[in-house]
């Protein structure tokens, strides 16, 4: 084995995990306050990307430019979602948020393919093809540029959970549902707004994917898996955990390309999934189900 | 005799179908219905009478379809010989699944999810060895003739699913007489209770998830032998689980009649959506809305609508 190409694949491994794990830290949120297991997480991600797209191909907006305004609106969107349409049909039960999300996930899929069709589309962007020497891989700048700013972002996300008020209210009520109510937090609008707060994670994430992947209404398939196989591995509602499981995620997807080929390469993941479901449901930093 | 009443029309209705409206467009309907209901009724046995959802029910359902085709390809032996190894192909499969994921206790929403990953592990290790046809999948030569399990006129395909169905729907109907099916609603009302009852929870559940993997297997044979030809996506793909899960949660999880009701329903949906468009996903937008539709206003599903008194056994 040649050592070059297997740093190489460290490499794109590490990048392509970074920007996994902003989108399995938004699932994570959600399942960490709200206990919902959201299984439209990765259709989200495949309606925003398509927002991205349609961003710079009808009005040229860049999709770095466009990242507040992503975060923005799938904020909105995932507010009202709840509002709307989960929080008030499932009945406070488990199961029928999976179904409902579900459901959900099946409607935003095709809906996807009935407007935009089945093709995979990727934009163009003037950076797409610089590359960056980075020890023993040349890798494009835009996959760094969304390593970097996914890392900032979880940091930021962190950094707002830990020390803002409205972080307080989610944390209390993550915690202890009932105490958090009779404090005097509103505890429908803290659930609609960690809902949406994971929702804008996919936002961003969308932007970074988006100059160095393809979207077709079939990507949210692609994604929720890798998403959930990540959250279970790093426990489910653990940041810490997320940004591991990313990286592992990443890791295991790029070398086992490399060892077992572009077909049973994707077998690791679900492996993974399988195995720690298994044997350490907890995940690798989870405090208990 | 009154209670077999709903049970006699409908299959007097079913048998008389093909002979009423013969062109290949309504058979062809037909035999798409009562598959969706064959299969719905296979993932209603452990998702609706014993509270087990699956996402990934495809495991069953493709495991079934490459079971039996592989016999028929490789082996050179009739379909029919086929059919029983796709049975307990589904049921071996139906155990592993059921005894590695009790035993480690997983539950609701857990389960679903490991369901799914189970169904994407098969397709991918379908879609990289050989003898499984791998990306290309598994083409069936046509030769009609009754041993083939092949039939020169679609109605041979309607009566052959219209009894699968019948089957399906006379274990779901042993499920609410049976002391086993009450074992099974005790432990999908409360699992702990039943515990605490005395029931085995964990063999119950493997024996459930056997008797409902070997249901779906053998409607992985029929898809095969319908379609001549199956490939990974098709077999393991989301798409089947989806469908089955679907049909019995719209038409009443848990209840005899529920996947009918809601294949029937679907079908109609899907034949009035492809008149109005040629664009796909419509059909399958209006599935999903009316998936939380149930789930928020009516979930016992639809035949709920059709009842005055509450079922036997109640989901």
């Amino acid at each position: 084995m040649d050592f070059s190409i297997l740093g190489a694949a460290v490499i794109n491994g590490l990048l392509l995990g970074g920007i996994y794990t902003l989108v399995a830290v938004g699932l994570t949120l959600i399942y960490g306050v709200l206990h919902i297991i959201n299984f439209a997480h990765g259709s989200l991600l495949m309606l925003a990307m398509f927002g991205v797209y349609f961003l710079l191909t009808k009005w040229g907006i860049d999709p770095y430019a466009a990242l507040p305004l992503m975060m923005i609106a799938m904020y909105a969107g995932g507010y009202l979602l709840y509002r709307g349409v989960i929080g008030r049909f499932s009945h406070g039960k488990d199961e029928n948020i999976l179904l409902i999300t579900l459901g959900l996930s099946i409607i935003i899929d095709n809906a996807a393919l009935f407007f935009f069709k089945g093709d995979s589309r990727t934009i163009a962007v003037s950076y797409s093809d610089r590359m960056i020497e980075l020890g023993p891989a040349n890798v494009p700048l835009p996959k760094l540029v969304s390593f970097v700013a996914a890392m900032a972002l979880c940091a930021l996300l962190a950094l707002v959970i830990r020390k803002t008020d409205l972080g307080r209210a989610i944390r209390a009520v993550a915690k202890e549902r009932q105490g958090a109510r009779l404090v005097g937090i509103d505890v429908d609008r803290i659930f609609a707004a960690s809902f949406g707060i994971g929702l804008a994670c996919l936002g961003a994430a969308a932007c970074l994917l988006m100059p160095i992947f393809y979207v077709s209404p079939a990507s949210g398939n692609v994604f929720v898996l890798v998403a959930f196989t990540i959250v279970v591995l790093g426990g489910m509602g653990s940041f810490v955990g997320a940004l591991l499981g990313g990286l592992i995620i990443g890791l295991t997807e790029s070398i086992g390309g490399l060892f077992l080929g572009e077909s049973l390469g994707q077998i690791g993941i679900s492996l993974i999934f399988i195995l720690i479901l298994l044997f350490r449901p907890t995940g690798l930093f989870g405090g208990g189900r | 005799m009154k209670a077999w009443a709903p049970y006699l029309l409908a299959l007097a209705v079913a048998l008389a179908f093909p002979q009423v409206f013969r062109s290949n467009f309504a058979v062809n309907f037909g035999v798409l219905v009562l598959f969706a209901a064959f299969i719905g009724q296979s993932w209603n046995i452990a998702g609706g009478f014993a509270g087990q959802m699956s996402f990934g029910h495809a495991v069953f359902f493709g495991s079934g379809a490459y079971a039996s085709t592989l016999v028929h390809l490789k082996l050179g032996l009739s379909p029919w010989l086929g059919l029983s190894a796709a049975l307990a192909t589904g049921a071996a499969v139906g155990a592993l699944v059921a005894i590695l994921s009790f035993r480690a206790g997983l539950r609701g929403s857990y389960f679903a999810l490991i369901t799914l990953a189970f169904a994407e592990v098969f397709r991918i290790v379908a879609n990289s060895v050989e003898w499984t046809g791998a990306g290309l999948g598994l083409l069936i030569p046509r030769k009609p003739g009754l041993l083939n399990f092949q039939f020169a006129e679609r109605v041979g395909f309607y009566y052959v699913i219209l009894a699968f169905t019948a089957v399906s729907i006379a274990v779901a109907w042993w499920l609410t007489r049976s002391r086993f099916g009450a074992r099974l609603a005790a432990i999908r009302e409360n699992e702990d209770a039943a515990r605490a009852l005395g029931i085995d929870i964990f063999r119950e559940k493997v024996k459930v998830m056997m008797l409902s993997g070997a249901l779906c297997g053998a409607g992985g044979t029929f898809y095969a032998q319908y379609f001549l030809y199956i490939d990974p996506s098709i077999a393991y793909g989301v798409d089947k689980s989806v469908e089955m899960l679907l049909v019995s949660m719209i038409g009443g999880q848990g209840t005899v009649w529920g996947p009918l009701v809601g294949a029937l329903l679907l079908g109609v949906v899907g034949e009035v959506t492809r008149a109005l468009t040629d664009a796909p996903g419509l059909s399958l937008i209006i599935y999903g809305g009316l998936l939380i539709l149930t789930i928020a206003f009516l979930p016992d599903g639809l035949t709920q609508l059709f009842r005055s008194r509450k079922p036997a056994v109640k989901p």
